[in-house]
């Protein structure tokens, strides 16, 4: 009985993180727009579909995904070995990136922009390698940047420094990069980070602060996706001079 | 109908594909390099499953309902027959395009609001902050930040205006806010830029951004239409930050006069 009710408040949870979507389409589609709902059966289970994924998903965060990350930050904690600890940071930065589905999307967008704007060979084979080595630039900038947003809890480095000289890296690469990079560049910091990394990061981050001494969770443990979304930036910047 | 449940099997096949790299690397750092087992594994391994699932049907759910429906709706908002209303001949403003900024910032506030990526972030910093940050507080925060970055995002594709200086001038208020904010919150409100735009907020953020850059005279959609997630990952920085100074203000206010 307490179960079924825990259960039913989390489904409660998540229409209620869903209203407003709800509430925004349909006011446009109905007082601006002035059109019904087409297939109105495929939205009602489209609908359903978003509301379980979104308990499913909840549910299974506090019982996988955080708990993983915190226990292998304590256990690199405890190990002392900065070395291996910054290893898993990088493959985990990279590993999560590689195979990103939205960068996937980007890349390929890019090369086209790339082919028209003449800076690469017009041909599908110089365009797929053009996406491809974006794809590997910005898993490698994620990599790098998990590491360094490690690096910087186990050394207790307050975050505004690192941030400060990532923004310099930005606006100096900005007055280099060629025009037509600079809009890609700027959006594959934000599209780098998943809804699989971003938990993983968290708890790692914060199990990290908190099991060296002296640090403490809240200053200290995030930040880590902050640099992830920044760096890609500069290294999009980089490779479109680059290329 | 029967559509959507095939393709289902084929979201949750494609999310599988998507994790086995971040299985593999826990599993071989925890088994090779600290030499443990993984602790709790059956939890461990349902919370995976859950998660997976979880996520496959939130996709599916959205590609089938809400995105067609938010892509067209990005088409027709933008679409300058709608735009122009009656008067097919008059020359068209930035300001002929209201309707689209509303639509901006209420799609990019609702789609934060239903972010998972963020309500993980913001479960995390309940818990570490012992409960004086609330998770609707730091959500309906990061949500007005990103609803406002869009709109503006807009208006910036509209007037052709370049990319560069708002984000350059972005960082520029981001750093002067840094230096007044209460110093745990830093390190959140960074964040917070990065979590905000990734399942729901980028497909439907990209349509509008692609149909608008197609549609308003001289703006090529190749060259335009990017830069509306950046917006969406500076903004809310900004207004995170402004949050915490906020509650700080009025937790100050509060204790000098008694009640």
């Amino acid at each position: 009985m307490e179960s079924l009710k825990a259960i039913w408040t989390a489904v409660l949870d998540s229409v209620r993180d869903l209203l407003p979507i709800i509430v925004v389409i349909g006011f446009f589609q109905f007082a601006v727009l002035q059109q019904p709902i087409p297939n109105l059966g495929e939205i009602a289970i489209g609908v359903l579909f978003v509301v379980i994924g979104l308990t499913l998903f909840v549910q299974g965060l506090n019982m996988s995904l955080f708990p993983i990350g915190e226990s292998m930050a304590y256990s690199f904690a405890s190990k002392g070995s900065l070395f291996w600890l910054l290893c898993f940071a990088f493959a985990l930065g990279f590993g999560t990136t590689i195979a990103e589905p939205a960068l996937i999307a980007v890349a390929r967008e890019a090369a086209l922009i790339a082919a028209n704007g003449n800076m690469i060979e017009n041909s599908d084979q110089s365009m797929a390698s053009y996406a491809l080595g974006l794809r590997v630039t910005v898993a490698v900038s994620v990599g790098v940047a998990i590491m360094i947003g490690v690096f910087r809890i186990v050394l207790g480095w307050p975050i505004q420094y690192l941030i400060v000289i990532g923004y310099g890296g930005v606006v100096i690469m900005t007055v280099f990069a060629p025009p037509e990079i600079i809009g890609i560049a700027y959006d594959s910091g934000g599209v780098t980070t998943s809804t699989i990394t971003v938990p993983l990061v968290t708890a790692l981050g914060v199990g990290l602060a908190s099991s060296i001494k002296g640090r403490n969770p809240m200053v200290d443990g995030f930040g880590l996706i902050a640099f992830a979304s920044l760096t890609p930036m500069i290294f999009v910047m980089g490779y479109g001079m680059l290329v | 109908m029967l559509n959507i449940f095939t393709d289902l099997l084929l979201t949750i096949a494609s999310t599988v594909w998507d994790v086995v790299p971040i299985v593999v690397i826990i599993v071989g750092f925890q088994r090779l390099v600290l030499g443990k087992p993984l602790p709790n594994r059956k939890r461990l391994i349902t919370g995976f499953i859950l998660v997976l699932l979880g996520l496959a049907f939130f996709l599916e759910g959205l590609e089938a309902a809400l995105f067609p429906l938010g892509r067209l709706m990005a088409q027709q908002l933008t679409d300058p027959a709608f735009i122009a209303g009656e008067d097919i001949d008059r020359v068209i403003g930035w300001w002929d395009y209201q309707w689209v900024y509303l639509f901006a910032f209420a799609i990019g506030f609702s789609t934060t609001i239903a972010e998972p990526s963020l309500l993980a972030v913001a479960i995390k910093a309940n818990q570490v902050s012992a409960g004086s940050i609330g998770i609707w507080g730091l959500r309906i925060a990061v949500a007005i930040g990103v609803a406002t970055g869009i709109a503006l995002g807009v208006y910036r594709i509209i007037t052709g205006t370049p990319l560069y200086w708002y984000i350059i001038s972005g960082y520029v208020f981001v750093l002067i806010q840094t230096m007044f904010a209460p110093r745990m919150i830093i390190a959140l409100a960074y964040d917070s830029g990065g979590v905000t735009t990734s399942t729901v907020t980028v497909p439907l953020v990209a349509a509008l951004g692609l149909g608008l850059a197609s549609t308003v005279p001289g703006r090529n959609p190749l060259l335009d239409g990017f830069g509306l997630i950046a917006f969406a990952s500076l903004f809310p920085i900004m207004s995170v930050l402004a949050y915490a100074q906020l509650s700080e203000w009025r937790g100050k206010r509060s204790k000098e006069t008694p009640t």
